[in-house]
């Protein structure tokens, strides 16, 4: 299953995602509790120099920008429109989140999934005491990623079945044979999981 | 305690969830905005998993999407986007899920339609909405009433899907395979 990482050879590629998280979650901390428009200059010059340490393609970076930003640019537009006071402050905010969504872009285009899927991990073995069991948790994050091509292609003949009768009257009933088809999946892998020895009980301390 | 299915069963829906998104937005004719199926299985796994196993099924997807899996509708995923401005719509996907299998388990055990529909509409509209309006209004810095204004085009769409909701559930549960909550 790929995600959004764009490999190349750089220090930002190579820091833990652990690290890099926390990096994202300070800098917001920082960010936020700086005056508007200077944590937006903040973040701004952070992003872009991590930007080109990571020696990412600019134009990529800012295709996945771009829907934030122009949803954020619209709200803007017709708020300074309507309100006309106070668009200065407005901008700083905006400005300043268009910056954080740019460092969260660029941890998620430098690191692979399955450094983040650890790093969640690692995060659920230190909430074992809240009664998060880390096995279970890992085991259902490797079975999504597992069932997601399966289930896409059959949303695919639910939405090929609609279109092939034109425009349907009662798109609930499509779904039904899909969710039937699901509920009883899951019967024969819990029995697969079962048969292979899998225990619901065991918490993973001892593996 | 999770069960073995309990596991399978959040699994298989964060994933029917994330093939939701996959799919091509269905275009409804008379609404402005098409329809992006997402918020159809948060509205579905809480009613046909219940609470727990709803709410986990979302979770899952949400970090799934966090690790940079593209999985929202478009093709986007990342930290970034659940930054962005709509990013409080899709973490408060869990608790809609969450909602939606709370109210199922109190007052829509059966195969009634309607009250499934008044569930799906709560958990599924009103939880996700009162988590990503505010959301929205801080990051874009606009005023709490404004921001729940710009999204007002998307409430018909939610109802449509919350009708499609009840009425899948009702069948399923109709159908009998429904598995117990502590099987």
């Amino acid at each position: 299953m790929l995600g959004l990482y764009l490999h190349r050879d750089s220090a930002v590629h190579r820091l833990g995602a652990g690290v890099k998280m926390g990096g994202l979650l300070a800098a917001t901390l920082v960010v936020l509790a700086l005056p508007g428009a200077l944590g937006a200059l903040a973040a701004g010059l952070l992003g872009l120099g991590l930007l080109v340490a990571a020696k990412l393609p600019v134009g990529r970076v800012l295709r996945e920008l771009r829907a934030p930003v122009v949803m954020l640019t619209l709200l803007f537009g017709c708020q300074a429109l309507l309100a006309g006071t106070g668009w200065a402050e407005t901008l700083a905010a905006v400005t300043r989140f268009a910056a954080l969504i740019l460092l969260a872009t660029l941890m998620t285009l430098t690191t692979k999934v399955a450094d983040m899927v650890d790093l969640f991990e690692r995060l659920f073995s230190a909430l074992r005491p809240l009664g998060v069991n880390p096995a279970k948790m890992a085991l259902m994050l490797a079975l999504t990623i597992r069932f997601i091509p399966l289930l896409a292609e059959q949303v695919r003949e639910v939405r090929m079945a609609q279109q092939a009768r034109g425009v349907e009257r009662n798109i609930a009933a499509l779904f039904v044979p899909l969710l039937v088809k699901i509920l009883r999946l899951a019967d024969d892998l819990t029995a697969a999981l079962d048969a292979r020895g899998y225990d619901p009980t065991d918490d993973g301390r001892h593996t | 305690m999770l069960s073995t299915r309990d596991l399978v069963l959040s699994a298989l829906f964060a994933a029917l969830v994330a093939g939701l998104g996959m799919a091509p937005p269905i275009p409804l004719g008379f609404l402005p905005v098409p329809i992006t199926a997402q918020s159809l299985g948060v509205m579905l796994a809480g009613a046909l998993l219940g609470a727990k196993r709803g709410g986990l099924a979302l979770l899952l997807f949400v970090l799934l999407v966090a690790a940079g899996l593209p999985l929202l509708a478009g093709g986007r995923g990342g930290v970034g986007v659940l930054m962005g401005p709509s990013g409080g719509f899709v973490l408060a996907f869990p608790v809609g899920a969450f909602v939606t299998g709370l109210l199922a388990e109190r007052f829509a055990t059966g195969a009634n339609p309607i009250r499934l529909f008044a569930v799906c509409a709560i958990g599924g509209i009103l939880a996700v909405y009162a988590g990503g309006i505010p959301w929205l209004s801080v990051v874009a810095g606009m005023p709490l009433e404004k921001a729940a204004l710009a999204v007002m085009a998307f409430i018909p769409g939610d109802f449509i899907k919350a009708g499609i909701a009840a009425f899948a559930a009702a069948a399923v549960r109709r159908a009998g395979v429904l598995p117990t909550a502590h099987a």
